[in-house]
């Protein structure tokens, strides 16, 4: 990919909020070790994780931002953007565990995590690699960009 | 005659007027020629037969293919578009330039994956597309881990030219097509322009016919590729065109005196036509058992990363300066795009330097041959510049050269000469007629000066536009305008500005989806 700070930004939030919404919305029923819950605590939980993905992504993005600097050719190499799922992954499941992020009821199984958090990134990641650029023609040309 | 610069397909002879003297019927006259914005009675006196259309698209090319596919995608109906063109079908030119630069229909091109111009969304990309047609995960897995763990993924040229004559024939882009060389485009009193085509001989019963349209878009792709000095000197006064050759032309006979007898050749430049030309002779080397001896002569050996600091800079080494794209990448979307759009004058020109000049792409297995070579003593690369060159006996060249190490003499069977140098705008004859008569003017870098919009500057025919796309507008607010990928952003800018003169449909989300769909089930449109 090729983007630009902003476009960076934008892209992952409208992704996360959107797709990623979608998916966690239909994910969630079916993830294991969560027997006892019940559907609206289940979804409290798998929502919260979307939203710290999307606020501490972009910390992330900035970061990235900072290491593209170094790059000749100014882009994100495709798989850059799958391997960041490694770092991020792990930040926000630290944050969980020390309890910081709020709004969470304690005790998130990993096994449902790393499900939740691993197919929401792949499917994204998918998305932002293809098919974003046929509803949104000029996104790819404004460094992702879509306003 | 002097022959200085290269033919390519479609690029006509001028003009010659008819021996006999005679005056032919629908020809320009003097009161034309001389003034730059025409009136309707001016055509008319003249006997030159009009034809009324709302776009016209000069040259035919990929540029004017792209153009067209957009604006057909955006609900222009070929009715409304003409394309005046000399080649039979819009890769003509490029194909005969890739194929006798190396690179055939089975070899890999220059651009990205997602560098379609047979698809305005680049989606599904070549890789994608390659991945479903040799059912292997080969392409896919490359771009997943370029150019990290693999170089880029380009497409096959084949693949490239069946895409975009599928597409062709989607559009119905042989319904807006004219045939014949476009002479001049003239602004038009109370708007729009004519553009004055002179059509094959005997198919028209006017010497020119004019195409009076709202909008006219320019993509004449190169005005010309340049003879060197020297080559052009050594040719004209040995009567050898055989032996010293650029690589843009046909030069087969180089490589069959090296399968007839052993030789050394002399390659010069450090651009990709270069890494082809090496790539083909080192390539018949193993597969025929050859012993040819490969010098290399680079005018700036390069060796090592380098730039202006350590944020710009660019990988370097035996001679080459790499990189993937004609550009880094991100010219064509990212950061370096966001950022070139808002210079000005010299600032833009400084830019363009730093991250212009020739480089090549690194390949693995170029790197592999040439490490073979430079091993086995049989490819020598250095900096030098050719001072002269004389024929020597039984078909061999005698060069002289001016190195780092002093003058040097080597006999050779051939020297192929890699280094394009494009002409001057002006010696495009429609480009200098827009400079002379059209109101347009040059960019910082000297060509075609085109706005955002790729709208060209100074010639503007309220209402009507005229846009240019491909290498004329180099130096403009977009860089990477001489490939697919930049040809299909200024078609986009182009599409976009003609969105606000309600001459197309918006491609918003909605109308974009369906119409890829359309695209994905091969629907003519
Ligand atoms: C060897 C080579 C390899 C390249 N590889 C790549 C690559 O891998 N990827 C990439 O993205 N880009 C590549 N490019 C760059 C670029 O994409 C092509 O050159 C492309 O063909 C440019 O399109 P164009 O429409 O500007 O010019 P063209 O395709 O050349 O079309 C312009 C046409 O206009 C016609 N014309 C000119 N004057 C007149 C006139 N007065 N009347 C009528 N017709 C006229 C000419 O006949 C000409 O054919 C390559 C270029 C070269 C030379």
């Amino acid at each position: 990919m090729l983007p630009t700070l902003n476009g960076r930004i934008q892209t992952r939030i409208f992704l996360l909020a959107i797709v990623g919404g979608i998916w966690t919305l239909i994910i969630s029923p079916v993830l294991p070790g969560l027997g006892g819950a019940g559907i609206g605590e289940i979804y409290r939980m798998t929502f919260t994780v979307l939203v710290t993905t999307i606020v501490l992504g972009i910390g992330w993005e900035l970061i990235y931002h900072f290491i593209q600097q170094f790059r000749w050719e100014k882009d994100w190499p495709t798989l850059f953007g799958l391997i960041t799922v490694l770092n991020e992954g792990a930040l926000v499941w630290l944050l969980l565990r020390l309890g910081i992020v709020p709004g969470l009821p304690d005790g998130v199984p990993l096994p449902a995590f790393l499900i939740l958090f691993a197919t929401t990134w792949i499917i994204v990641w998918i998305i932002a690699n293809g098919p974003m650029r046929v509803p949104f023609i000029h996104w790819r040309f404004r460094g992702g960009r879509l306003v | 005659m002097r022959e200085e610069t290269i033919q390519l397909p479609g690029a006509g002879r001028a003009y010659r007027p008819d021996p006999s003297g005679a005056p032919q019927p629908g020809d320009l006259t003097p009161e034309l020629i001389e003034t730059d914005w025409w009136s309707d009675d001016a055509v008319a006196r003249a006997g030159i037969p009009v034809v009324d259309v709302p776009f016209v698209s000069v040259g035919g090319g990929i540029g004017s293919f792209v153009t067209v596919d957009y604006l057909r995608i955006c609900g222009v109906p070929t009715s409304a578009i003409k394309v005046l063109t000399q080649l039979e079908h819009p890769w003509e030119s490029y194909e005969y330039l890739t194929r006798v630069s190396q690179i055939p229909r089975k070899e890999r091109l220059r651009s990205d994956s997602a560098s379609c111009p047979d698809n305005i969304w680049g989606f599904p990309s070549y890789a994608v597309r390659e991945a479903f047609a040799d059912k292997s995960f080969r392409s896919l897995w490359q771009v997943l881990v370029e150019p990290i763990f693999a170089d880029y993924y380009t497409p096959k040229a084949g693949h490239a030219f069946e895409t975009m004559e599928k597409e062709y024939r989607r559009i119905s882009y042989p319904e807006t097509v004219v045939k014949g060389q476009v002479r001049m485009v003239r602004r038009r009193i109370g708007g729009g322009y004519y553009t004055i085509l002179t059509p094959p001989e005997k198919s028209s019963r006017t010497r020119r016919i004019a195409y009076r349209s709202k909008y006219v878009h320019i993509a004449v792709g190169y005005p010309g590729l340049k003879f060197l000095p020297d080559l052009q000197e050594y040719r004209e006064r040995h009567r050898d065109y055989g032996s010293v050759v650029n690589a843009y032309e046909p030069h087969e006979q180089i490589y069959q005196r090296l399968h007839a007898a052993p030789g050394t050749v002399l390659v010069r430049g450090g651009g990709i036509v270069a890494s082809r030309v090496l790539q083909r002779l080192i390539d018949d080397r193993d597969a025929r058992g050859l012993q040819t001896q490969i010098l290399h002569v680079f005018r700036t050996f390069v060796t090592g990363s380098h730039g202006p600091n350590i944020w710009m800079r660019r990988r370097g080494g035996d001679g080459w300066a790499y990189q993937g794209f004609n550009y880094p990448k991100s010219v064509w979307g990212g950061q370096l795009k966001a950022r070139v759009r808002k210079l000005e004058g010299k600032d833009r020109a400084d830019l363009y330097k730093v991250f212009g000049g020739t480089n090549t792409p690194i390949r693995r297995n170029w790197q592999e041959q040439m490490r073979r070579g430079r091993r086995e003593g049989w490819y020598r690369p250095f900096q030098g510049e050719i001072i002269a060159m004389e024929p020597h006996g039984s078909g061999q060249v005698r060069v002289e050269l001016k190195t780092e190490h002093g003058p040097q003499h080597v006999t050779v069977i051939g020297v192929v000469d890699c280094t394009g140098l494009e002409a001057d705008i002006s010696e495009h004859r429609v480009l200098d007629d827009l400079l002379q008569h059209g109101g347009a003017g040059r960019n910082p870098v000297d060509r075609l000066d085109v706005d955002r919009t790729f709208e060209v500057r100074g010639t503007r025919s309220e209402p009507g536009r005229m846009y240019a796309s491909g290498t004329a507008t180099l130096g403009g607010y977009f860089p990477g305008v001489d490939t697919f990928l930049g040809l299909q952003i200024a078609a986009q800018e182009i599409a976009d500005d003609l969105t606000r003169q309600k001459f197309c449909r918006r491609l918003g989300p909605l109308r974009s989806t369906s119409q890829w769909w359309k695209w994905a089930r091969g629907k003519q449109i």
